[in-house]
Parts: C-alpha cells; sequence; structure tokens
C-alpha cells in the first residue's frame, strides 16, 4: 500500500540555520532516502520550494481564480513529501519517524487511494 | 424457551465476542465487515438456537456462521476469495476452537484498538464495542454522550483502520513497552469510568468495571510477565473489593476512614495481592505498580487508623516522579498529612493553590478541610467545605461535602 510522507516544517527555522547546521541536515536527508532506496520502498520524492513561490488556482463560476499564496496560511509549511510502498500504516509511521525534518516540525503520513 | 435461547445467545455473544471478531479480523482484515457479518451470525442463532439447541461450541458456531457469510459478502462485491478459504470456512468449526492463534488474535485486536493512529476518545469506545460485546448504546449511556455520535466516532476509526491500513500485527519489541502503556491506559480508563460514582445507570458502571477487568486478565495471561499489566490488574481488583462498603444505604460516598471494612471482598484483596506479589521481584517500578502498592496497604490496614501512612506516603514520593500531576501531589500531601501530622499538610496546599489546574478543584478544598477538621479548626473547616461543595461538579460528590460540611455544624458532644 502506498502512503504519502507530506513534510511540514516552519521555514523560517531553516532559513535561520548555521550553514554547518544546513549541510549536516542535508546530509541526513541524502542517508534518509538512501535507507528508504535499500529497503526497497521509495516509490518518488521531492523537495518543494519555498511556499513563497506557490500560487493557487480555484474555478469559479467556470474561470479559474489564481491567486499569489499557498492553499492556507499556516505557521508550518508543506516542504517536500516522500512516496512509500509500505505493508501497513505502522511500517509508513516508522520511516516517518526517521525522517529528518520530524524533529523540526511534523510529519503526516497520508494513505493513497488504491 | 425461546427466552432461555436469548439469554444464553447474549451471554455466549459478551464472552465470545472479542474471540470470534479477532479471528474474522485476522482473516478479511476488515473491522467493520467482520462485526456485520457477526451480527448476522448472533441473529441466525437467535432464530435457530432456540429450536436445535445451543451448540457445544457457541463461539466456533458463531465464527463458522460469520466467515461464511463474510465469504457470500465479499463474493458478492466481486472480490476473489481464494480456494483456500473456501476451503478453510468448510472445515469442521470445531477445529478452529481454542487455538493459540485465536487468542493472539485477540491480544493483537486490542492493540489495534489502542493504537495511538486513532483518536484516543475512539479507543475506549472501539476496545469495549469489539472486544467487551458491549453494544453502542450501552457504551453510549455508559459514558454518558449521545449514540449517534459515539456511532459516528466507531466508524470513523473503523474506518481509518481499514483505509490507512493499521497493522494487525504485535508492536515490535522496542515499540512494545509504549504502545502496552496506552493499552494499560484505555483498560484502566474503562474501570475508572464505571468506578467513579458519577451517576448514570449504575448496573452499567458495574459492567465497566467487570470489563475492564476481565481485558486486564486477558492482557496479563496474553503478555505474561509484564510487571505493569499485573500491576495494573491488581490495582483494579484492589479498587473493586471495596466496591460494596463504599457507598452508605443511603447512596452517599464514603471515605475509607468511613467505609465498614467487614464489606470489603476478600477473595478480590487476595487475589489483587497475589498478583501484586507477582510484579515487585521484577522490580521494575511503574505508575500502576505503585497505584497498586498503596491500594494494597490500605486493603491490609485492619482499621483506618492502622494504616501505614508512611509507606503510602513514601510510595505516593514515588509515584510522583513517574506521574508529575496535579491530583497525585495532592494525594502526595494528604498521605505527607496523615504521616507526618496535619501541619505539614496545610503548608503544603498553601503553595499548590498556586498551582493554576488546582486553585479551582473541589479536591483540594476537600482535602483542606478535612486537616483543618483534623486539627479541630471547625470555622476554618466549615469554610472549606462550603468552598469544596461549590466547586465539585459530581452530585454525589457534592452530597459527600454537603454532609461533612453539616456535620461541621453540630455542637461537638
Amino acid at each position: 500500500m502506498e502512503y504519502m510522507i507530506l513534510i511540514y516544517a516552519d521555514e523560517a527555522h531553516y532559513e535561520a540555520m548555521a550553514e554547518g547546521q544546513m549541510a549536516s541536515l542535508m546530509a541526513d536527508f541524502v542517508s534518509y532516502t538512501q535507507a528508504l532506496e535499500a529497503a526497497g520502498v521509495l516509490r518518488g520524492g521531492a523537495e518543494l520550494a519555498p511556499v513563497g513561490s506557490a500560487t493557487s488556482v480555484r474555478v469559479r463560476t467556470g474561470k479559474p481564480v489564481i491567486t499569489d499564496g499557498p492553499f492556507a496560511e499556516t505557521k508550518e509549511q508543506l516542504g517536500g513529501y516522500y512516496l512509500l510502498d509500505c505493508a501497513n500504516l505502522d511500517e509508513a509511521l516508522a520511516w516517518a519517524g526517521r525522517c529528518p525534518a520530524a524533529s523540526l516540525g511534523t510529519i503526516e503520513v497520508r494513505p493513497v487511494t488504491a | 424457551m425461546a427466552g432461555d435461547a436469548i439469554a444464553a445467545v447474549e451471554h455466549v455473544f459478551r464472552l465470545e465476542k472479542g474471540r470470534v471478531l479477532a479471528g474474522l479480523m485476522r482473516r478479511f482484515g476488515d473491522l467493520g465487515l467482520a462485526e456485520d457479518v457477526l451480527q448476522e451470525a448472533c441473529r441466525k442463532a437467535l432464530e435457530l438456537w432456540p429450536r436445535t439447541g445451543i451448540p457445544d461450541y457457541p463461539a466456533a458456531w458463531l465464527s463458522a456462521v460469520a466467515r461464511n457469510a463474510a465469504l457470500d459478502h465479499l463474493r458478492r462485491a466481486g472480490r476473489s476469495v481464494s480456494d483456500a478459504e473456501a476451503v478453510l470456512s468448510c472445515l469442521p468449526a470445531a477445529v478452529m476452537e481454542e487455538t493459540q492463534v485465536i487468542e493472539d488474535d485477540r491480544l493483537r485486536l486490542l492493540f489495534i484498538c489502542c493504537h495511538p493512529a486513532l483518536a484516543p476518545e475512539a479507543q475506549v469506545a472501539l476496545a469495549l464495542r469489539t472486544l467487551c460485546g458491549l453494544s453502542t448504546a450501552e457504551i453510549a449511556r455508559a459514558f454518558g454522550v449521545a449514540e449517534t455520535a459515539l456511532s459516528q466516532r466507531l466508524l470513523r476509526a473503523r474506518r481509518k483502520i481499514a483505509e490507512a491500513r493499521i497493522a494487525f500485527e504485535l508492536p515490535p519489541e522496542q515499540e512494545l513497552q509504549s504502545r502496552l502503556a496506552q493499552v494499560l491506559h484505555v483498560i484502566y480508563l474503562v474501570f475508572s469510568e464505571g468506578y467513579c460514582a458519577s451517576g448514570g445507570d449504575t448496573l452499567l458502571r458495574a459492567d465497566l468495571c467487570a470489563e475492564a477487568l476481565r481485558l486486564g486478565r486477558l492482557l496479563d495471561s496474553l503478555q505474561s510477565g509484564q510487571p505493569e499489566v499485573q500491576g495494573l490488574l491488581a490495582l483494579m481488583l484492589l479498587q473493586a473489593s471495596r466496591g460494596p462498603a463504599r457507598l452508605s444505604p443511603g447512596g452517599e460516598l464514603l471515605t475509607l476512614e468511613e467505609q465498614d471494612r467487614r464489606l470489603w471482598d476478600d477473595v478480590l484483596i487476595a487475589e489483587g495481592l497475589a498478583v501484586l506479589a507477582l510484579a515487585l521481584p521484577a522490580r521494575a517500578p511503574g505508575p500502576y505498580q505503585l497505584q497498586a502498592a498503596i491500594a494494597a496497604l490500605h486493603a491490609q490496614a485492619p482499621t483506618a487508623s492502622a494504616t501505614d501512612w508512611r509507606q503510602i506516603s513514601a510510595l505516593y514520593g514515588a509515584l510522583l516522579r513517574h506521574k508529575p500531576e496535579p491530583m497525585i501531589l495532592l494525594n502526595a500531601v494528604i498521605a505527607c498529612a496523615m504521616a507526618h501530622g496535619a501541619e505539614h499538610g496545610l503548608a503544603w496546599l498553601v503553595r499548590l493553590e498556586a498551582v493554576p489546574s488546582l486553585a479551582n478543584s473541589h479536591y483540594l478544598h476537600a482535602a483542606r478541610a478535612d486537616l483543618l477538621r483534623r486539627q479541630g479548626d471547625r470555622p476554618g473547616a466549615l469554610a472549606a467545605y462550603a468552598r469544596a461543595a461549590m466547586l465539585a461538579s459530581n452530585a454525589v460528590e457534592r452530597q459527600y461535602l454537603l454532609r461533612r460540611h453539616g456535620e461541621m455544624r453540630l455542637p461537638l458532644v
């Protein structure tokens, strides 16, 4: 079964990081991704550009309405995702808990409908 | 005869539901489906058993009928059912009876019901519904919530188990202790809901206590040698032993000191003490063992005045390290006052009043009133009882405080 691992954290937190801290976080993400690959559960994933680059589209009365900004202004922003193939929720939660950003923000785990 | 059969079906259902449901859950992985087909099997039992008599293995009968209904349902829904399943469903039901697998499935079901991915308020209801055979209406009445709201909650939880595919497995070793703690928490919540006399249907409340004890015993038999599991079971047994003595004939709440100790249930006390004695050699004291040890000291005191308050006070000190919660702090203060003198307790209470969650707690003011009463400070005690009674939201507790208040106003003889 596939699970979306949605990584939410306060972008300001990353911006405030010293260069060395940032480098070690990136290194942690690289080894996390390698671990996912080695376990054969990785189906996809990406880091997203900061939320300042987000644009939202809604179609109202047949016309697209385009607005600057994300779906909702929140304290923590969606910064990236992984798509994992796991046997069950518990396995997906265990992987989510190992994500380097789990100690900085919140990882939301959502099953993907088959 | 029909009445007998209905009573028998209800009895079997209450006793065996968790076991049958666990087996169905293992096979079909869908708690909603499992519940539906078991319901169907029970309907068939109600139709048939009055005529045919109760089968030798009622649980196996229910399992087999429910299993067939589930297979039918899946076939109708166009889902493939493996041949093995079909063969399995034709086996004599007795073969499936009483195997270790089924017992383990019940434990898995208990862990699923208490899974952290489910809303905490759904966990208790789900455990009662799936493992104890209580109806949604009964659970709603026992917890004083609307039945529709409760069914919604249960529906959401079942749907999440299926859609997010929560594992029907025991937690891995490194998570076992934290998951077990949640299971213990849920069982104790069930017990406490039944034990606290906050009104409502008293018969159902007794049921909740009995169901919690049953779950505790089940967990203890399946996860043997876990000191905290034994601690919880001992705690519930020791608290339950006071059941008949806790209320006066008029329905008023009585303190430990006022209770007629001859009414305490010796059998439950003996079992509680024995279970606790099994836990202690592991030397891994946790909050349930400590609370059970405190309850054990009360249970063993021949009279209220012969209570070993020094040891109880020390145990509360240890308990506070595990659970630094305001209510436990308050109990620790009372124990300290009983062990070392009311003035120690009163000095502590002044400091506790600065804790926001305690400042308006009727427990704090009731404790102060009690200590002042022991010191012979009648005006102080009167004021504190009045304040406590004003703050108490539970009718039985308020009645108790008002009674105390009234007694203080009587002239001393």
